[in-house]
């Protein structure tokens, strides 16, 4: 695994992490566990889990990009881009 | 998928919600008999969710005021401002509370939802960035999504985390926009602007504030909560609502920015939107100025306030953290907050009943709004019927009944 693949792995883990206390359904969750059909979070809930991942890792992640954000693995992604 | 498809859950919360109650988002008043009461459904009822704070919506001043105006403009504007031309009136009154904000200029909106929609989506463009409180009301979010702006919410009330964030922000170049609200429309708690104008200054950041719920109610002379925080100088743009305090309908941002005229023309739920009827305007007029000549409605407010404040905590309700002319009450549940609200109407008593996602932590609310124009007998019987609810419904008083 390179450096990046690496660090991807290590944010997706941290990502899963911090949704099992807002997950509301069973199942484990994957890259591609629908945030809203899948985790049953609304998006409120998801907003307030953006404000806790910019806590964890330090980051802005924008409102504007909450429409954008369907899965746990585009989740990861928006927070490894910034 | 049809249409309304993606609205599935809420219609379902709202046919549950009105399977056991009349539709509570639907409750129709059939007479006012006052400020403070209403017939609905044949009975008298105690008015206690309107934030008509001031009680001037039947001040005789008022509406001699609007009356004239009806007489003497005709009954609407027909258009917008811009395309269709000002009325004198509508300049007095921005005049009228650009002096009493002691601010160079100010803009009228047509409700004061547009007035957020329009000054917010419109100050902060594409490469700025937009601070919100986390628990902003709908029309700070909708501005956001007017707008084009990058969005960042910060923690409810709290000017470390607003601290944080702009931190974070510190290498963009774009500007920074902090939105905050004097009084928060649900909890009535409000934000503690002093530390944040701190945090706005050292960030170089603009700040807009809402005062739409703080506005005759607090400050030494009811300009609102940044009067009150002696921190006025901070809050480049204010704005506010006719809908509360001053008793009809509208909107307004005052501020003292040489460029804030430039609004009327790229501001577009300014300029696309049909301005307020004369008659609105002339009763918000008289109202400013019943406002600043009759100091004593803020403090008879302050007094009712306690009053039933005061009442439900000796009862042993879980209320919002400050006092103020919002007053809520905080429930386990929200088919308790649905039951306890019927329950109260049947006993004629009105109150909002604020369900989530419209609440804060998803908390259920029976929201209380108080009145210059409550009498002490009123409000006492408010609280004495919601209190003997409380207990039917095991609400408050449960140590008593566990002694029992």
């Amino acid at each position: 695994m390179g450096l990046m693949e690496r660090e991807d792995v290590a944010v997706f883990e941290q990502v899963v992490a911090l949704l099992e206390p807002f997950r509301k359904a069973e199942g484990a969750i994957t890259r591609e566990t629908d945030i809203s059909q899948d985790l049953k979070l609304d998006s409120l809930a998801v907003m307030d889990l953006m404000m806790e991942l910019e806590e964890t890792f330090d980051v802005t992640i924008p409102l504007n990009l909450v429409a954008e954000i369907r899965t746990v693995g585009d989740l990861a992604e928006a927070i490894r881009r910034r | 998928m049809g249409l309304f498809d993606r609205f599935a859950s809420v219609e379902q919360a709202h046919t549950e919600v009105k399977a056991r109650v009349d539709d509570p988002f639907g409750v129709r008043m059939d007479r006012m008999l006052s400020p403070t009461e209403a017939i609905i459904g044949n009975r008298p009822t105690i008015l206690v969710g309107t934030n008509n704070y001031l009680g001037l919506t039947f001040d005789p001043a008022c509406i001699e005021a609007a009356h004239k105006a009806l007489d003497a403009y005709g009954t609407g504007t027909t258009g917008s401002r811009i395309a269709n031309g000002s009325y004198a009136p509508h300049r007095e009154l921005e005049h009228e509370l650009a002096d009493f904000y002691g601010r160079r200029h100010c803009m009228v909106f047509t409700t004061g939802y547009q007035a957020n929609l329009g000054v917010i989506s419109t100050l902060a463009g594409p490469q700025d960035y937009l601070l919100i409180d986390a628990d902003s009301h709908a029309s700070i979010y909708d501005a956001c999504r007017l707008g084009t702006a990058t969005v960042v919410r910060f923690k409810h009330n709290d000017a470390e985390d607003l601290d944080k964030r702009l931190r974070r922000l510190a290498d963009e170049p774009g500007n920074k926009v902090i939105v905050t609200e004097g009084i928060y429309s649900m909890l009535g708690d409000q934000a503690p602007l002093k530390e944040m104008a701190e945090v706005k200054r050292k960030h170089g950041a603009w700040m807009v504030l809402d005062e739409a719920h703080s506005m005759g109610v607090l400050g030494q002379t009811g300009r609102g909560l940044a009067e009150e925080q002696g921190v006025e100088a901070d809050m480049d743009f204010i704005v506010g609502t006719f809908s509360k305090s001053l008793g009809a309908v509208g909107g307004f941002c005052a501020s003292d920015h040489p460029q804030f005229d430039l609004m009327r023309i790229v501001c577009r739920p300014y300029m696309f939107t049909a301005s307020l009827p004369p008659s609105v305007i002339a009763s918000v007029t008289e109202a400013l100025r019943q406002l600043r000549k009759r100091p004593e409605l803020r403090t008879q407010l302050w007094d009712n306030v306690a009053t039933l404040y005061d009442g439900f905590q000796r009862h042993g309700f879980a209320l919002g953290p400050q006092k103020g002319p919002v007053v809520a009450i905080k429930l386990p549940s929200p088919d308790l907050a649905v039951g306890f609200w019927r329950a109260l109407l049947d006993q004629g008593v009105y109150v909002n009943l604020a369900l989530p996602p419209a609440t804060p932590q998803g908390t259920a609310l029976l929201r209380c709004s108080v009145c210059a124009a409550h009498s002490r007998a009123q409000l006492d019987k408010v609280v004495a019927i919601t209190a003997e609810i409380g207990r039917e419904l095991g609400v408050i008083g449960q140590e008593l009944r566990a002694a029992g």
